[in-house]
């Protein structure tokens, strides 16, 4: 198979030697690690093609990988077999100004194209995550991400505007407008064939080029961060500002460290706008909407220096992935759960419960997605990956985090393997026959990372 | 001296996030190795968590790991990009980590061949002694040593580079003489992790400079120059800093060169010891210099640091040094570098690329100004 591997990507860009296997078996999270047999880099569709067929007539599983940088170990080949590294897909294919979107290759990093378009379209920008710059677009929209847009227009994974695809079966297919039409402009008014492709972390297929909607970018953008030491207040905080519909980017956050931190919680809302008269009247209305908060003295706008201004207008904000420095371990990971802004409250006390039992390190972060429609609260915890029993505890935790929000109503995201069984422990029985049967239809023999979405 | 860091409380660390394989505004790959390899093992972050698994005897040595090791050109990119604190040490974990294999021996066959050949012959080739002999100006007291460095005193074309600083001194005046026997410096050695062989090295040199009465040192080679300044701890200038004054205080009578300029950042000179200004105040001085979009700290590496441009893992038809003259094509008719092991790395990629692109040594350019 290595011979057969060796002649689709050319030698140089395959490898059973024990230094990638080592590291393609894990990513930077808690979960164990598991060994590839291979791992590839293949530079073209009809290269991604030629793996899946071989893997197929092996019946050797493939699982595609972006920049493995969603933490729940979700590029670890659970059965062996094939890691496909996508990251040398990496161009550029075309942006549509007027139409306003993009189509890329799947290995295009969060980090290039926002650079290629500050340079190329500086009036255009894509909804970037505060993942680190090497994230991939693609895999980033198909796990469901969500970025600095977010708060106006969804989920990334609804700014898909179309994708090719390499089923399981090795056939390469096109949804949305670029199935019929030579544009990428959007999934309608088709038949939605792009769900059997979001959200399966890569259980139905490898999806080869995507197109993604692009949006304005203002000139002014500036930030405020509105304290409150009273979580069950947040959840209307947030409504107000999403209701002014002046807030571009709307996040939360609430953590231990640094002491002045301590107890409060901090939403962070970002404005955007074309002259500095807008910019200052869009923040009047937003300040105008927490007036009642500040008048009872239950809640302020926290000064900020140009310094702290800086770094929280960073694109991606570089500071948060230094939380992995917290215990000096190089490691964090966390629970993004997905659940109704209205439970800010429960949510926040069961995450204090959690961490006050197990003692451990903590964070929380939260992005509001839609006009306050719902919220991924992230519940971080920050372990030293030399020290085990470190991990263990982070482990303990996520665990028992993952237990707590489907408890709560709420739904984890980018479920690591055992979470998605506990969400399908939940789930409603028509619901688990479908997702059983579309992978039946699309994988056959099983190929296409298994061990994800596993209905038994 | 260089301190051999403790890695052992350093790469559990790093978290493998992969800012430090971008420039600052992330639009190209900007560690070599990765750029050329392009598996994860290839970058800052692999290369951690490869030597904390071979450490914890999680894998063991391989000609393979040995590879990957080595084909860090130490460019120093990801010491200015990661976002950790302990980003200042990571190059020096790569050095510690290499060395602590060389203590067991462990050292792929290049590189094996390069320290052979540099502890029998003082160059990595195992050419034949008095290397600058064709100088004819043996140091007597002079103001300045002129060290060559391996590179520009046995490549053709760095050889020209040098003969090109050489006509330059001569014209401002400028007292300097050579060691005609002049001996590595060692600044591969102590980077590639051979630390007995540089401490040998650099034990040679400073007896060769105190019997002969050396103060100070001037140099074409932004390697030596590091050694010299920072391990050495030695009074040495770099060449792109002496042009500059000499210009700046019109020693060098210069007129303007034709075609469009651009520079290419030596790691060694640039992101190791911060001269960043010098060459670009030349250059601005004698003709039209335009910046390509990777330069200074963001500057993109040829491939040939940390003995690359012998052991040659980052050579090929996806080179870095083939990147970047494509870049620099796209940018100027002129591509300017200050550094022998650059100039040789860069214009052999633009023959390889069949590139209309000149790549000269700032002496080079320099020298033609003066003629103009
Ligand atoms: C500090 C930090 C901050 C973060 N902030 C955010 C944030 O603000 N918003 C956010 O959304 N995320 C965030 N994340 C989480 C995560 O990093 C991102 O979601 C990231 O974009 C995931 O992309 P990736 O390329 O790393 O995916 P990977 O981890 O490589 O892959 C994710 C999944 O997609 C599958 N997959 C990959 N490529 C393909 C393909 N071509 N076809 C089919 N399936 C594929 C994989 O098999 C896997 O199941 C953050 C992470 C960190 C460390
Ligand atoms: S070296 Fe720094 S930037 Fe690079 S992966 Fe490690 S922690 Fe991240
Ligand atoms: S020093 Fe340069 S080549 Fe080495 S890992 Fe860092 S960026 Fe890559």
């Amino acid at each position: 198979m290595y011979e057969e591997l060796k002649a689709i990507v050319g030698e140089e860009f395959v490898s059973k030697e024990p230094e990638e296997l080592y590291i393609y078996s894990s990513d930077p999270g808690t979960m164990p690690p598991v060994k590839p047999d291979y791992v590839v880099m293949p530079k073209t569709t009809e290269e991604v093609q030629k793996i899946v067929l071989l893997a197929n007539k092996h019946k050797v599983p493939v699982v595609p990988m972006g920049g493995a940088l969603s933490l729940s170990g979700l590029v670890r080949p659970l059965r062996g077999g094939i890691v496909v590294d996508m990251k040398r897909m990496d161009r550029i294919i075309e942006v549509n100004e007027k139409a306003r979107y993009a189509v890329i290759e799947a290995g295009v990093s969060e980090g290039r194209l926002k650079a290629y378009l500050d340079k190329k379209y500086p009036s255009l920008r894509i909804s970037t995550p505060d993942a680190p710059p090497i994230a991939t677009v693609t895999a980033n929209a198909l796990i469901h991400g969500s970025g600095r847009l977010s708060q106006i227009y969804g989920f990334h994974s609804e700014m898909i505007t179309g994708m090719e695809v390499v089923l399981p079966t090795g056939e390469i297919c096109r949804v949305g407008s670029c199935s019929v039409s030579p544009y990428w402009f959007s999934r309608s008014p088709l038949p939605d064939l792009a769900g059997l492709f979001i959200g399966w972390f890569g259980r139905t297929g490898i999806v080869t080029k995507l197109g993604i909607k692009l949006f304005p970018k203002h000139r002014y953008r500036d930030v405020m961060i509105f304290v409150t030491e009273n979580p069950s207040y947040v959840s209307d905080v947030i409504w107000r500002v999403a209701h002014t519909e002046m807030a571009e980017d709307i996040t939360v956050w609430a953590q231990p460290r640094p002491e002045w931190a301590e107890g409060f919680q901090h939403t962070t809302i970002y404005v955007t706008a074309d002259s500095e008269e807008e910019l200052e009247f869009k923040k009047k209305i937003i300040r105008n909407a927490l007036m009642d908060y500040i008048k009872q003295k239950e809640g302020g706008f926290l000064y900020l220096t140009p310094g702290m201004k800086a770094m929280f207008l960073q694109e991606p904000m570089s500071q948060l992935v230094r939380f992995a420095d917290v215990r000096r371990g190089g490691g964090f990971e966390y629970v993004g759960a997905i659940l109704p802004v209205d439970l800010f409250d429960v949510a926040y006390q069961k995450g204090l419960e959690i961490v006050e039992r197990l003692g451990i390190d903590w964070a929380f972060s939260i992005r509001i997605i839609g006009r306050s429609h719902c919220m991924m609260f992230a519940y971080a915890y920050p372990f030293n990956r030399a020290d085990e029993e470190d991990v263990e505890r982070a482990r303990k935790a996520l665990h028992e985090t993952n237990k707590a929000v489907l408890e709560m109503g709420g739904i984890p995201w980018k479920a690591e393997a055992p979470a998605q069984q506990l969400i399908l422990e939940s789930m409603d029985e028509g619901a688990k026959r479908l997702i059983k049967s579309v992978i039946e239809m699309l994988d056959p023999n099983g190929v296409m990372n298994p061990g994800n979405w596993e209905v038994k | 001296m260089l301190e051999k860091v403790n890695y052992a409380e350093i790469v559990h660390r790093c978290f493998r996030c992969g800012y430090c394989k971008f420039p600052s505004d992330y639009s190209e790959i900007n560690c070599p190795s990765y750029a050329k390899y392009r598996f994860e093992t290839y970058f800052s972050g692999g290369r951690m968590w490869l030597i904390r698994a071979w450490m914890n005897n999680e894998i063991e040595w391989s000609e393979h790991l040995g590879e990957i090791m080595y084909s860090c050109s130490t460019c120093r990119n990801c010491v200015e990009h990661c976002v950790f604190k302990f980003n200042e040490q990571l190059v020096d974990v790569f050095i510690a980590a290499r060395s602590d294999m060389v203590e067991r021996g462990l050292v792929p066959k290049k590189v094996g061949e390069f320290f052979n050949n540099l502890a029998k012959f003082g160059n990595p080739w195992g050419y034949a002694a008095k290397r600058l002999e064709w100088v004819g100006r043996d140091y007597a007291n002079n103001e300045f040593l002129l060290h060559a460095g391996c590179v520009a005193a046995y490549d053709d074309r760095a050889k020209k580079s040098l003969k090109a600083l050489l006509e330059l001194l001569d014209v401002a005046g400028v007292d300097y003489g050579v060691f005609s026997d002049e001996i590595c410096e060692g600044n591969e050695a102590v980077i590639m992790g051979e630390f007995g062989l540089f401490e040998q090295l650099m034990e040679q040199n400073r007896k060769r400079f105190e019997e002969r009465g050396v103060k100070k040192v001037l140099t074409p080679d932004p390697h030596a120059f590091n050694a010299f300044r920072n391990y050495y701890g030695l009074d040495v200038v770099h060449h792109t800093q002496l042009l500059w004054n000499l210009v700046n205080d019109g020693e060098l009578k210069v007129g303007k060169v034709e075609g469009k300029l651009t520079y290419h950042d030596p790691c060694f000179l640039g992101r190791w010891n911060g001269v960043y200004k010098e060459p670009r105040k030349l250059l601005s001085r004698i003709g039209s210099f335009y910046e390509m979009p990777r330069n200074r700290k963001d500057s993109f590496c040829c491939g040939g640091g940390s003995g690359n441009f012998y052991t040659d893992y980052l050579g090929g038809k996806d080179s870095p040094a083939r990147m970047r003259v494509k870049e620099a094509a796209e940018t100027a008719e002129i591509l300017v570098t200050s550094c022998p092991v650059c100039l040789m790395m860069l214009d052999n990629a633009v023959s390889d690329e069949g590139l209309e692109l000149d790549v000269r040594d700032i002496s080079e350019v320099v020298l033609e100004a003066l003629k103009s």
